[in-house]
């Protein structure tokens, strides 16, 4: 049977290339995400890709009242779902984040604060339901804080524990909860960085994405090669690790 | 800034390039440009149209949407950034290609509009322009104008072959045509001389959807090329096909692959391959309309000084001298090419105030560049074409003199009261100063 899809974040360039697998595959979808004309072009452009059914709801991730309304608008919708992508997500400026203790806490906000109350609505959802899965995109910036990037590794290393919490729990109950780990992605989010090698396309993380939900299980990291750079970057001493430029 | 070349990798100069992503968010991004701009879609034109150097390019890829399909219809409205490989994609499953099609499947929508590009059935179905209901122009005072054959029809005509410059396209709705499956039915014929070339041309254009020559052109015997003539029509059959596997030229040769030696070798075992076996055949479609398609980056084998492609089109009163002298020049320099193409187009007026094709005879070459003496080969090349009242398609040009321009596209001086003051190019400025 074609998959039921809720996807949030659903303009990000990572949550449409989730969104055309499964529309390929004549899913039916809610997009859920913040500006009405982006999300109504995403909506068509999956219909037209052979999904079965589109729907969209906008919601701001910082209007944490609104967020289970929406999502119990959206479980009316198809009588629940399979999989769940939660992508929303901001990246912020490091250096800014730096001078101003306002903007290192608002990024965190969009980043870890509203994540954490949307999968807490979500994962008592998907409890009762009693099957599905939950894949939430971290990063590998979370595992470790960098001086390039910590503003944004924090809030994603609380994403990080938080999924592993929720995992733990809902083991038992049936619902998986799969943290996705995307390297460098060549993503209107990343448009200012110089591409190097181990870019890849919003299209290759998707593919990952995808079959996590389907049958994967834990943290994923994507491409693959991820899972043993950042062990490596973790083994690191951090006497050796204060002195790297990374 | 980053560096950015076209499809013949002539220059790499530096551009700002912004990544375009969303139609709703376009206009202000356009509108808000510091220096004047260009659209630019997947890089697949070869000379300087698509460039800007120093300058903004607005990248379309992004605009990768499908807005609308009707299966009963055949048409279709997508974003500008869209691929013909994925309209074909997504269509051809449900019974419908691409009306027209160029040699290359990685073109954009937007590209194919700005280009008005024309394929193997020009014959009968004219550019792709001819098969576009309406798009949508933005501007970079803010403004957006919905145009089609029947509204705003001078917008229109200005902007299916307007080389971006009226405007940034965002959308377009085209009609597609019905097939029945991926297949194409195909003849081919050797032939001696361009006599018969024109004899086959004719007595092919009622029966074959499609028709194109392939021509030795480094070797004339008696002032005459040989060449084979390729005919095909789509197949009746639905049968579905294996997926097509493509390969990748891995690095940047340090110099030409192509050279004399290489060229003629090619060219004599081509004709020969050609000459010999079946005449009629069944093709997959990819190998009929994108032969280069399945070499990935195949542009690097000219080396790290890139090539120029020369397509001209010659009235048809003209045509049988003027291509010979234009073969013969390209004899007596001996430089030439592997992918000589002669095609003859019908007298269908095009949509485009700056649209190609006219009824007469097209030949297309691509020349490694080696500097000056190719430069000088290709301007005798443009002074036949000017003699013969011809002219050059933009897509493929970097070399075209001014005079050449506004003799062969009568309507320029009109098109540039369409020009959007925020947007220039490289080959606007070569050519007209701005």
């Amino acid at each position: 049977m074609p998959a039921r899809v809720l996807v949030f974040g659903a303009t990000s360039a990572i949550a449409h290339a989730v969104s055309r697998r499964y529309a390929a595959d004549h899913a039916s979808i809610v997009l859920v995400g913040r500006r009405a004309e982006p999300l109504e072009a995403n909506a068509s452009d999956l219909r037209v890709r052979g999904a079965a059914d589109v729907r969209t709801a906008l919601l701001d991730a910082h209007d944490l009242a609104r967020h289970a309304e929406v999502i119990t608008a959206a479980f009316a919708a198809f009588g629940g779902f399979d999989a769940v992508l939660v992508a929303w997500g901001v990246l912020p400026d490091q250096a800014a984040s730096e001078r101003a203790a306002e903007v290192a806490v608002a990024s965190f906000d969009t980043n870890a604060r509203s994540v954490i109350a949307l999968l807490t609505d979500l994962a008592n959802r998907l409890e009762s339901q009693g099957h599905g899965a939950i894949a939430v995109l971290s990063s590998p910036a979370g595992d470790r804080g960098r001086a390039s990037n910590y503003t944004y590794g924090a809030a994603k290393a609380a994403v990080t524990v938080f999924a592993s919490g929720l995992r733990n729990r809902l083991h038992a109950k049936g619902v998986r909860v799969l943290t996705i780990e995307p390297g460098f992605v060549d993503t209107p989010m990343t448009a200012s960085f110089t591409k190097g090698a181990l870019w890849v396309r919003p299209e290759r993380v998707a593919e990952d994405v995808v079959r996590a939900l389907d049958t994967g299980f834990g943290v994923i990291y994507t491409p693959w090669f991820w899972r043993w750079i950042m062990a490596i970057i973790r083994l690191v001493p951090e006497r050796l690790f204060v002195r790297m430029k990374l | 800034m980053r560096p950015v070349s076209s499809w013949g990798r002539l220059s790499r100069d530096l551009h700002d390039v912004v990544e375009l992503d969303q139609v709703s968010s376009a206009g202000q991004r356009i509108a808000g440009s510091p220096r004047p701009g260009l659209p630019f879609g997947n890089g697949r034109s070869y000379g300087d149209v698509c460039l800007n150097g120093g300058g903004v390019l607005w990248a379309t890829r992004g605009l990768d949407r499908f807005l609308a399909f009707d299966d009963r219809t055949g048409v279709i409205e997508c974003e500008a950034g869209v691929t013909l490989r994925e309209v074909i994609d997504l269509a051809l499953p449900r019974g419908w290609f691409p009306a027209v099609t160029p040699g290359t499947q990685w073109v954009t929508v937007g590209g194919a509009v700005a280009n008005d590009v024309h394929g193997k059935n020009h014959h009968r179905h004219g550019c792709f322009g001819d098969h576009v209901e309406s798009l949508t122009l933005l501007r970079t005072d803010g403004s957006r104008i919905v145009c089609g054959p029947d509204v705003e029809p001078e917008w229109f005509r200005a902007t299916v072959g307007g080389l971006g410059l009226t405007g940034l396209i965002v959308d377009a709705r085209f009609r597609l045509r019905p097939v029945a499956g991926p297949w194409i039915e195909c003849e081919r014929h050797a032939f001696q001389s361009l006599e018969q070339f024109f004899a086959l041309s004719d007595a092919s254009s009622s029966g074959w959807e499609y028709t194109v020559s392939w021509i030795d052109c480094g070797t004339l015997r008696g002032g005459e090329p040989r060449g084979i003539f390729f005919a095909g029509n789509h197949a009746a059959s639905r049968a579905t096909a294996p997926p097509h596997r493509s390969r990748r030229v891995p690095f940047l040769p340090p110099v030409p692959l192509v050279n004399r030696l290489s060229m003629r070798a090619f060219n004599a075992l081509y004709y020969r391959a050609n000459q010999a076996g079946s005449e009629r055949s069944t093709k997959h479609y990819q190998p009929f309309f994108y032969p280069l398609d399945s070499l990935l980056e195949w542009n690097r084998i000219y080396g790290p000084r890139g090539f120029y492609q020369f397509q001209c089109v010659v009235p048809k009163a003209a045509q049988q001298a003027a291509v010979r002298e234009l073969l013969q020049a390209i004899a007596v320099s001996g430089q030439g090419s592997f992918l000589s193409v002669l095609k003859t187009f019908s007298g269908r007026p095009a949509v485009g105030m700056l649209s190609f094709p006219m009824a007469g005879t097209t030949l297309a070459l691509d020349f490694p560049n080696l500097g000056p003496s190719t430069l000088a080969l290709l301007q005798r090349l443009c002074a036949i074409v000017d003699t013969a009242g011809g002219r050059l398609y933009p897509a493929k040009d970097a070399v075209m003199p001014p005079g050449l321009l506004s003799r062969g596209y009568p309507e320029w001086q009109h098109f540039s009261r369409f020009r959007d003051p925020g947007i220039s190019s490289q080959m606007s400025r070569r050519l007209v100063g701005h």
